[in-house]
């Protein structure tokens, strides 16, 4: 099936009507056909092998980028002192952050009964798995020997004796992140339950009949099993919400808990967490406008879906540059001479190009979404989203490397160069990352089946 | 009537109303064991059947308290009792940091007790169940609604429940062998 634009269904609505969740039409068969065929169809599209193609060669990069690391240490990355925490910091907290959405989206979104959410729910948390994946793969390889970070990051019994020291956020963060993996995994998993049953009933042949059989595991749809699971469903979204909050806190505590000038404010885990929802949001329009494009998905994932995360997005933005000008504040009101320093050193010191990039990404260009205009338009949302991913990593860039790079002794002030390899490695995660995401497209239910039918008119009983 | 046992009668409805009034239905007849089969969850089809409360929630409590309490333990005993580290002259038990840690272990103890919990009260993974056996099944997940009133319910008959079931106008009624 060859891409199409439909152009009818893309069309606004008149002034004051908002586009449907759904797209008319719709029946419980109609959808199950629509979102498992894909799945199940014999027929797969060339550009999904061109995308694995190309993304599977990124992977490349990433597996030399590691070997070479694992072979001579993280000498060959651009750390050093004064600068230890470089692009594997940065990454970590840009990819971690990309993965809030998702659980937003899952969780808080379905506990304020938000149900445009339902289309865009499953894909955006397999998005939060994949890029918490590609998270946790800087803090294991920038240990440089990942073989002993076992028990470097768990409390795991060893002959030395030794344990993590648990006053320290580092040793928080292991916790909140591996937490976080492994709620996702099983809202994900939970979620794909009665999807699996779905395929496995409609499968065509008895080899992709046994594998949805397998992993639905004797689902039926029984009443008794549904009243169990909407509770279960309900609470982990319930616990999944405290959760994904604190997960970015804690990251943000890994700076502020410290004394260096410009991570020592309060303010930064709720500054984080409105930094991960942008950047997660922005990350789902990314993948959202060509996946309803190629696959198309337009009945599903309607403008209605693209112009509720563009105002998302907005507001976390605004939040962010809220944020922004209070670092800026905070510095001038501490009265401190370290924390003036760093203000003066983020506007004028030797990355402030960097700086000036991340105000124009993440603040000056994202204004263009208070027009209806552009948060109607799909190719001008997937450009801006792009423009945010960019400032997004510009942003724990400055963080990161800015506060290192300058700290109270001038003596032992340094530049950060990073290498062809901290690029690499960057590159890399995101053609894993793009591997992952188009695996699951072609063998898992990318839209909520089961979801999806709670929002057809005929699903309802009628008094 | 066959002369094998039979796991019950299964009639297939093509919409949500039907099925919850034949559900209720046959609920105020008396009937017991008995199950609805839905593509999605339907509220009130769990209600018709006599279905409202549910043990995952303290399951899920449970899953938490422990997630707690072995975090926290974990913490005191690392840090006070086997490997006292003086860090910046804090306390040993500096319980504020020991927090994070606590709240993640409880909610990684409350998702593992909450998912594991559903799953095997719902008696899942399960590799064969009789209703499958119904060779209109398969559109149970898809676009049609099932009541199966089963065998060994005390009011079970075959001729009657059939002749029950016929009364809510099903789609059809089938016999589903064991």
């Amino acid at each position: 099936m060859a891409p199409r634009i439909d152009d009818e269904i893309d069309v606004l609505p008149p002034k004051g009507v908002r586009p449907p969740v759904i797209g008319p039409g719709q029946t419980l068969g109609t959808v199950t056909d629509r979102i498992g065929g894909i799945v199940l169809t014999k027929h797969t599209p060339i550009f999904w092998f061109a995308v694995v193609a190309v993304s599977v060669g990124i992977m490349g990069i990433l597996n030399t980028a590691i070997a070479y690391l694992l072979g001579r240490g993280t000498g060959i990355w651009g750390i050093n002192i004064p600068v230890g925490w470089g692009f594997a910091i940065v990454n970590f907290v840009w990819w971690i952050g990309i993965g809030h959405a998702g659980t937003l989206i899952s969780a808080i979104l379905l506990l304020f009964k938000q149900s445009w959410r339902t289309s865009i729910n499953r894909f955006a948390e397999g998005m939060t798995i994949f890029a918490v994946m590609q998270a946790g793969l800087f803090p294991l390889i920038h240990t440089g020997r990942p073989w002993l970070a076992a028990y470097w990051l768990f409390p795991i019994p060893n002959t030395m004796g030794v344990w993590p020291q648990f006053r320290s956020p580092l040793i928080w963060d292991v916790f909140a992140v591996s937490t976080y993996f492994t709620v996702s995994f099983l809202f994900w998993g939970i979620g794909l339950i009665p999807d699996f049953a779905t395929l496995r009933d409609s499968a065509k042949t008895l080899m992709v009949r046994r594998i949805y059989g397998l992993l639905a595991m004797g689902w039926r749809g029984s009443a008794r099993h549904w009243n169990r699971y909407e509770t279960a469903y309900m609470l982990l979204a319930g616990l999944a919400t405290p959760l994904v909050l604190s997960v970015h806190s804690v990251v943000s505590l890994d700076f502020a808990v410290s004394v260096v000038p410009g991570w020592h404010t309060t303010f930064f885990p709720p500054y984080f967490v409105a930094g991960a929802i942008f950047s997660g949001f922005a990350m789902v329009l990314i993948l959202a406008i060509p996946f309803r494009y190629l696959y198309n998905m337009q009945d599903f994932i309607t403008l209605r879906h693209l112009q509720n995360c563009a105002k998302v997005m907005l507001a976390t933005g605004m939040i962010v540059a809220y944020a922004y000008i209070l670092e800026m504040f905070m510095g001038w009101y501490s009265n401190e001479k370290y924390e003036l320093a760093m203000v003066h050193n983020r506007l004028h010191g030797p990355y402030s190009g960097y700086y000036f990039m991340l105000v124009l990404c993440n603040i000056i260009i994202p204004q263009l979404l208070w027009f209806n205009k552009i948060r109607s338009s799909p190719l001008a949302l997937f450009l801006i989203s792009c423009v945010v991913q960019c400032g997004m990593w510009l942003e724990r860039f400055v963080i990161v490397v800015m506060s290192l790079q300058r700290d109270y002794l001038p003596s032992s002030w340094g530049m950060y160069w990073f290498t062809k390899w901290d690029v690499m490695t960057l590159l890399g995660t995101m053609g894993f990352f793009t591997f992952l995401f188009f695996l699951f497209i072609r063998f898992m239910p990318a839209i909520s089946i089961f979801e999806i039918r709670t929002l057809l008119p005929q699903s309802k009983v009628k008094e | 009537m066959t002369a094998d046992p039979i796991y019950g009668l299964l009639a297939e409805f093509d919409n949500p109303t039907d099925l919850v009034h034949a559900a209720k239905g046959a609920f105020d007849a008396g009937y017991r064991k008995m199950d609805a089969y839905t593509p999605y969850p339907l509220e009130e089809a769990a209600e018709a059947i006599g279905v409202h409360h549910n043990r995952v929630s303290m399951i899920t409590l449970i899953g938490a308290m422990l997630g707690m309490c072995g975090g926290y333990s974990l913490e005191y005993w690392v840090s006070v009792i086997n490997y006292p580290i003086n860090a910046g002259g804090k306390p040993f038990h500096s319980w504020p940091s020991f927090i994070p840690v606590t709240f993640e272990c409880a909610v990684l103890g409350a998702s593992l007790a909450c998912v594991f919990g559903m799953l095997a009260l719902n008696g899942l993974p399960q590799p064969y169940h009789p209703v499958f056996n119904a060779p209109n099944f398969t559109s149970s997940s898809r676009d049609k609604f099932f009541l199966c009133i089963e065998s060994q319910d005390p009011h079970f008959s075959l001729g009657d429940t059939r002749k029950f079931l016929e009364g809510y106008h099903p789609e059809l009624v089938t016999e589903v062998p064991y």
